[in-house]
């Protein structure tokens, strides 16, 4: 029976922390006392997106959208908006700056400027019933390819769209699924890279848990395209729900016939095992998350041979990230010319942000490609919170750089990042602002990939030590000009004779704040002079890591 | 799970060893794998001890020493960090008097890092076991570890 109202909580995992559980049960109690059950939805969602205000609650089909919910609201919301009809304003969403009260989530300027595809369920469905998902349009991708389209024509299609990989290196998607079709041998593999490691990235996780099936879907059709009987999802074990999540959508896939044998009756095979990560940021480069699926430590092997040709087991192998599978079933439904008509002349369709950092609304947000730095950071992300000045963004997490406040009409496109000496990566985006040191951020995340080298080469293992050691050495007040142009060599150097991508893409922030922000470099060394305020020059002899610090403190 | 009701469960396939190693340590109530459960796995899956212990040590999730109860692991990522996290792990340590990697005398709680946790939107971050917990603040922290050991006892 359709209800009078839907009530959907949004349960992605920030809203979660924030105690959105509670929320949820006392709506249902509350509903229960007023024998509203009959009439009420309440629907648990995925992330809906501003995770700073949580927990969020959007009531339809009022459009009316609440937020920073306590317990104690409950029955306010109760009593006036589902007894009364009256929604009440003083928990409603006001932009930061007229606080003037908006009735409509469409008005919301953080949701106006969206364009969500890759997302579109994700906060609008219940991504553990896949009845929902059904209902908006889910598995149709799927029936339209097997019933009507020859394993040619999708990838024809894929490469007509232009989707490129979305965990970093934007490789087009349809070459790397014509490569794994054309590789030879019988058993191919589809692998789903989940292990979203990128400090400042969450957009994978908020897909896996907001609507894990429209992953699932896109795995299939690739199966189909190349010729796989069988497909892993690599999930981090730092995401349990979105495990769990995506472990009740497989299962519901099976019994309602998406998954398994012989699919919609055309003879097709196709069945998913999730696989769970250890904790090793490395595992997200394509070998060694390979490595880590064959159940073996996850470390990188060289490429060439690509997973296409020698993947999963040493058969071909698709590899995608999640949002690049989230892509596929919109491209087959609306066609290739309609994917292609979004976004910049080389990268088509929209992106996943994850706006993190000095920003009003932190979350998650999707925009066309080629959408400006500054429309982001300000029109969505309403601009730096307490009257700060904004300085840089840095984009693509530790593989990144930092992109300066004068570039910021610069658009958000593979090839722009690029020139600027930054990559896309997973999306990302960490606002700074007057008060963050740009010597410390390098050095915060060389401390990071140092730690997270496997240690199989020496430029990586050995050279990244190196790095962070003379940008600690410079943050103490310790630096000596010609550690500037050592930096500049270690890093090109390493860039160009590591391994993988994790130690290519590693000198990346050092290289980038380098470039923009030399004179803060030159402060430290020369004046001993922090502009932020976050460095301290008090003479340290030696080394000392957070660890030690804080063992003083005991 | 017993450690051979695990071993059966997953059977011996060798691409299984993180599920293994993972059930084994989260049956285990002091969450570690001790060095007896590496070298029945080993046989078990018919690889050599060193490949076993090597998989083990590589990823930051397995412990090789006991741990308490709950594991605490706050974010170290750079947002957590821009956002306050070192603010948060001082408070930790001090208001359960352990360094980083240790455990109380209690056995309660384990202190551990963790890369990041995907909830920047709700820095700085950490984890309790499997609950994720956002916001934090001194205040925060005080009121979910009084929770926490009210829970345990």
């Amino acid at each position: 029976m359709p209800k009078r109202l839907d009530i959907l909580v949004c349960s992605g995992a920030a809203c979660i922390s924030n105690d959105s559980t509670t929320i949820k049960n006392k709506l249902q109690a509350v509903l229960k006392e007023n024998n509203l059950e009959e009439e009420v939805a309440i629907v648990e969602t995925g992330c809906m997106g501003p995770c700073e205000l949580g927990p969020v609650m959007l009531v339809y089909p009022d459009g009316v959208f609440y937020i920073r919910l306590k317990e104690k609201d409950i029955e306010e919301i109760v009593k006036e908006h589902v007894i009364k009809g009256r929604p009440v304003k003083r928990l409603q969403w006001t932009t930061p700056e007229a606080r003037k009260i908006v009735e409509e989530r469409k008005q919301i300027p953080f949701f106006e400027k969206q364009m969500k595809i890759v997302l579109s369920n994700c906060g609008k469905i219940d991504p553990e019933n896949i009845e929902e998902y059904i209902a908006v349009g889910g598995y149709e991708a799927l029936a339209k390819v097997l019933t009507t389209m020859t394993p040619e024509q999708v990838i024809e299609e894929m490469i007509n769209s232009g989707l490129r990989g979305r965990g970093g290196a934007g490789f087009p998607t349809g070459l790397k699924w014509k490569a794994t079709r054309d590789a030879d041998g019988d058993e191919k593999y589809i692998v789903c890279n989940g292990d979203e490691g990128d400090p400042g990235a969450f957009m994978d996780r908020a897909i896996l848990e907001g609507d894990p099936h429209t992953v699932i879907e896109g795995m299939a059709i690739a199966a189909y395209a190349v010729g796989a009987k069988q497909g892993y999802v690599y999930v981090r074990a730092e995401y349990p729900l979105a495990v769990k999540r995506l472990d009740k959508a497989i299962q519901q896939a099976r019994k309602y016939g998406v998954l398994g044998k012989n699919i919609f009756e055309t003879g097709f095979d196709f069945d998913i095992d999730i696989r769970i990560g250890a904790g090793a940021f490395v595992c997200g480069e394509e070998t060694a998350l390979i490595a880590s699926i064959e159940g073996k430590r996850g470390q990188p092997r060289p490429k060439p041979p690509f997973p296409a040709q020698k993947g999963l087991w040493g058969k071909p192998t698709v590899i995608n990230n999640v949002e690049t599978f989230a892509n596929v079933r919109h491209i087959i439904l609306n066609g290739s010319k309609w994917f292609a008509s979004i976004g910049t002349e080389k990268s088509k369709g929209t992106k996943v942000f994850a706006l993190s950092g000095k920003v009003e609304n932190t979350g998650l947000v999707e925009v066309p490609m080629g959408i400006s730095i500054k429309d982001l950071v300000f029109e969505i992300g309403g601009g730096i919170p307490g009257g700060k000045e904004f300085k840089a963004v840095q984009v693509g997490g530790p593989s990144g750089g930092c992109v300066p406040a004068e570039y910021m009409d610069t658009p958000i496109d593979y090839e722009s990042l690029k020139k600027l000496g930054t990559i896309m990566g997973s999306g990302g985006v960490i606002v700074l602002d007057e008060d963050t040191c740009m010597v410390n951020l390098a050095k915060f995340f060389l401390d990071f990939t140092q730690e997270e080298s496997c240690g199989q080469c020496v430029p990586c293992r050995i050279g990244l030590k190196h790095l962070f050691d003379i940008l600690d050495r410079i943050t103490k007040g310790q630096g000596r000009m010609e550690d500037l142009e050592t930096l500049e060599k270690l890093g090109e150097e390493i860039r160009r004779t590591s391994l993988c991508g994790l130690g290519q893409s590693a000198p990346n922030p050092v290289l980038s704040t380098l470039r923009y922000f030399k004179d803060e470099y030159i402060e430290h060394i020369k004046d001993k002079k922090c502009r932020a305020g976050v460095c301290q020059f008090e003479t340290v002899k030696e080394k000392e890591t957070i660890e030690e610090k804080l063992k003083g403190i005991i | 799970m017993t450690r051979e009701e695990v071993l059966n469960k997953y059977g011996k396939s060798k691409d299984n060893l993180l599920y293994i190693l993972h059930d084994i340590q989260d049956s285990n109530p002091r969450h570690y794998l001790t060095e007896e459960d590496l070298k029945e796995v080993a046989k078990w899956l018919e690889l050599p001890y060193s490949y076993v212990h090597g998989v083990a040590t590589f990823y930051s999730m397995f412990s090789l020493k006991p741990r308490g109860k709950y594991i605490i692991r706050v974010c170290e990522s750079p947002t957590c960090h821009l956002m306050g996290a070192s603010n948060i792990i001082i408070e930790l340590v001090k208001s359960l008097g352990v360094g980083i990697g240790e455990t109380t005398k209690d056995e309660i709680f384990t202190l551990e890092l963790t890369s990041c946790i995907g909830v920047c939107g709700v820095a700085p971050a950490m984890m309790i076991n499997s609950e994720v917990y956002g916001n934090l603040t001194s205040e925060k922290i005080a009121q979910i570890i009084d929770e926490k050991r009210r829970e345990s006892k």
